[in-house]
């Protein structure tokens, strides 16, 4: 128990007293913010492409996947790499399948602009 | 180095802020799909860098075939099922987030403090209720499953001691460690999943689907958080608010609590009210071609559409009768309701698809006023959008709607399947007027025929 404690506490020594955690929430929070202002913006004709990219986007989840894919102490096959490596499959699914499918739809709202 | 990964996660999350601000017209909204990708791709790339002896055959594997899927998926999909697409989507996003806590659980070479237990337990199950609750949800979307709500009694009941057993287990990983706690506590999710969908009818999808698009955000956030990652973060928190509002505009829409909608229908107790007094009411009917040489010999037409345009995949005949009209002289637009459909916008991209030009087609907020001025409007597949009783009838279940004011246009045309009633189980007095025809028929049929006639 006593080593990761000893982690947090030097982690909060170094960001200048403020713990990592407050820091990812002072993140979260502002994006929340922008998050909200930018979607109020976008057209109602275009809620749809925006549920597409929001899957792409939510795709990110491949970083904290791939950040499972590690050699363990030597271990390359270990649970954690093989759930991981199934995650990056599956999030990068979402990313390409996402990001494609809207690009569709938009290709679809272009064509009628002449 | 530490530095520079952060720079780069920070600028991937510009990237996707400035993919979403694109979406706030047609015409910038391509180059916002575009920064999205390179954004994906910037945190992707530093992602292998940032992580400690990654496996990098294995990521490349999984790379490759997930783009494979997808890309064919994106490719094939039929534009009427983007809903149940958009929803497997999510389910994707709530497993990927389960793997993770599941494999950052059994990570034997790392130890986790309290806060980041804390912090997997949420994103694990927010992920695994996200993950059920959208299969179900993708089952009812593609007719897989019934999309009739399923209620018994202390059902809700049943939920909360779910949920708290949940907590409970949640509580138990966190004292003790134990593993099986864990994985206790995300079969608990799981089902309280499938258990928060059942009871929520069809037409209550577009909130629905709105509601699991910001689950899926807020997983990704929670995972974020446990690995300490900005750019997760960032990107799990937009897409969680844009989900968020998207479910407010949903229930605006229908004048409805987003409470009310998670509860399941129209109120299990109010059943089918004020479905009349059973005597048979007076209405007209008519052949598409009485509806075509009207519409014909109008100045301006309105057409709005609904779920049932969508089912009948009506949307290129429609395109067809819009340009033949407007050869005849006459002003044709389409007056969308947001909950038309099953998900937000569903109309809107069913129209682009068929080349509708996005001009043409117009908000409700947009159209309302216009509606007294114009000569004929047809209604194909729509019901309780434009049932006046919303407006008019305050012991309506829909009373304080906002409707598309169809009734106050000079004649009316409605295609349906039949008379009978909609989602929300109420008679609507827009078919009994003495301006209204309906036509009965498939909507593509009759669509068809209309065009031949004219």
């Amino acid at each position: 128990m006593n080593e990761p404690i000893a982690q947090a506490a030097s982690a909060i020594a170094q960001a200048g007293g403020v713990d990592p955690v407050v820091a990812s929430l002072t993140v979260f929070v502002l994006a929340i913010f922008v998050g909200y202002h930018v979607v109020w913006n976008v057209t109602p004709a275009l809620h749809t492409p925006l549920m597409a990219v929001t899957n792409a986007i939510s795709g990110i989840i491949v970083v904290g996947a791939m950040l499972q894919v590690v050699d363990i102490q030597g271990e390359v096959i270990t649970l954690t790499s093989v759930l991981g490596a199934i995650a990056v499959f599956i999030a990068s699914i979402n990313i390409f399948g996402g990001f494609l499918v809207t690009r569709r739809m938009l290709e679809m709202f272009k064509k009628k602009e002449r | 180095m530490q530095n520079l990964y952060a720079i780069s996660y920070v600028i991937s999350a510009i990237l996707f802020i400035l993919s979403l601000r694109g979406l706030s017209s047609p015409v910038s909204a391509r180059r916002g799909n575009v920064y999205g990708m390179i954004g994906m791709g910037l945190a992707g790339v530093t992602t292998l860098f940032v992580a400690q002896g990654p496996v990098l055959w294995l990521i490349a594997i999984a790379v490759v075939a997930g783009a494979l899927v997808g890309a064919w998926k994106a490719k094939t999909v039929a534009m009427t099922a983007m809903p149940e697409l958009v929803a497997a989507m999510h389910s994707l996003v709530g497993l990927a987030a389960v793997l993770i806590a599941v494999a950052a659980i059994y990570h034997t070479g790392q130890s986790h403090t309290q806060v980041q237990k804390i912090e997997l337990f949420l994103g694990a199950f927010i992920g695994a209720i996200t993950f059920t609750a959208s299969i179900v949800a993708w089952g009812k979307l593609s007719g897989r499953f019934a999309s009739k709500p399923v209620r018994f009694a202390g059902q809700h009941v049943f939920n909360l001691v779910v949920f708290l057993a949940m907590v409970g287990f949640g509580v138990a990983y966190f004292v003790t460690d134990s593993h099986s706690a864990f994985l206790m506590m995300l079969v608990l999710a799981l089902l309280l999943g499938v258990m928060v969908i059942v009871p929520i009818g069809g037409a209550d999808m577009p909130v629905v689907v709105s509601m699991l698009n910001s689950y899926s955000g807020w997983a990704a956030a929670g995972i974020g958080f446990t690995l300490d990652n900005s750019v997760l973060i960032i990107a799990g928190a937009c897409v969680g608010s844009s989900g968020a509002i998207l479910s407010y505009i949903m229930c605006r829409a229908m004048n409805r609590s987003l409470v009310s909608v998670l509860l399941g229908g129209f109120g299990a107790a109010e059943g089918t009210a004020a479905s009349g007094d059973g005597a048979a009411r007076n209405y007209k009917s008519g052949s598409p071609e009485d509806a075509a040489f009207l519409m014909s010999n109008a100045e301006s037409v309105v057409i709005v559409p609904g779920y049932g345009l969508a089912v009948s995949r009506a949307q290129h005949a429609l395109q067809e009768l819009t340009t033949m009209l407007e050869e005849h002289g006459v002003k044709v637009r389409y007056a969308i309701h947001p909950v038309a459909g099953r998900m937000p916008g569903h109309m809107n991209v069913l129209l682009a698809e068929a080349e509708v030009p996005y001009d043409k087609v117009l908000e409700m907020e947009e159209i309302n006023s216009e509606f007294p001025t114009t000569d004929v409007v047809l209604v194909i597949g729509a019901n309780d959008v434009v049932n006046p009783a919303a407006k008019s009838d305050t012991t309506s279940p829909i009373y304080g709607m906002p409707i598309l004011d169809a009734y106050k246009a000079r004649t009316v045309l409605v295609v349906k399947r039949s008379m009978s009633v909609g989602y929300a189980g109420l008679d609507n007095d827009l078919f009994y007027m003495d301006k209204t025809m309906m036509v009965f028929g498939d909507a593509k049929k009759v669509v068809e025929e209309m065009l031949h006639a004219i």
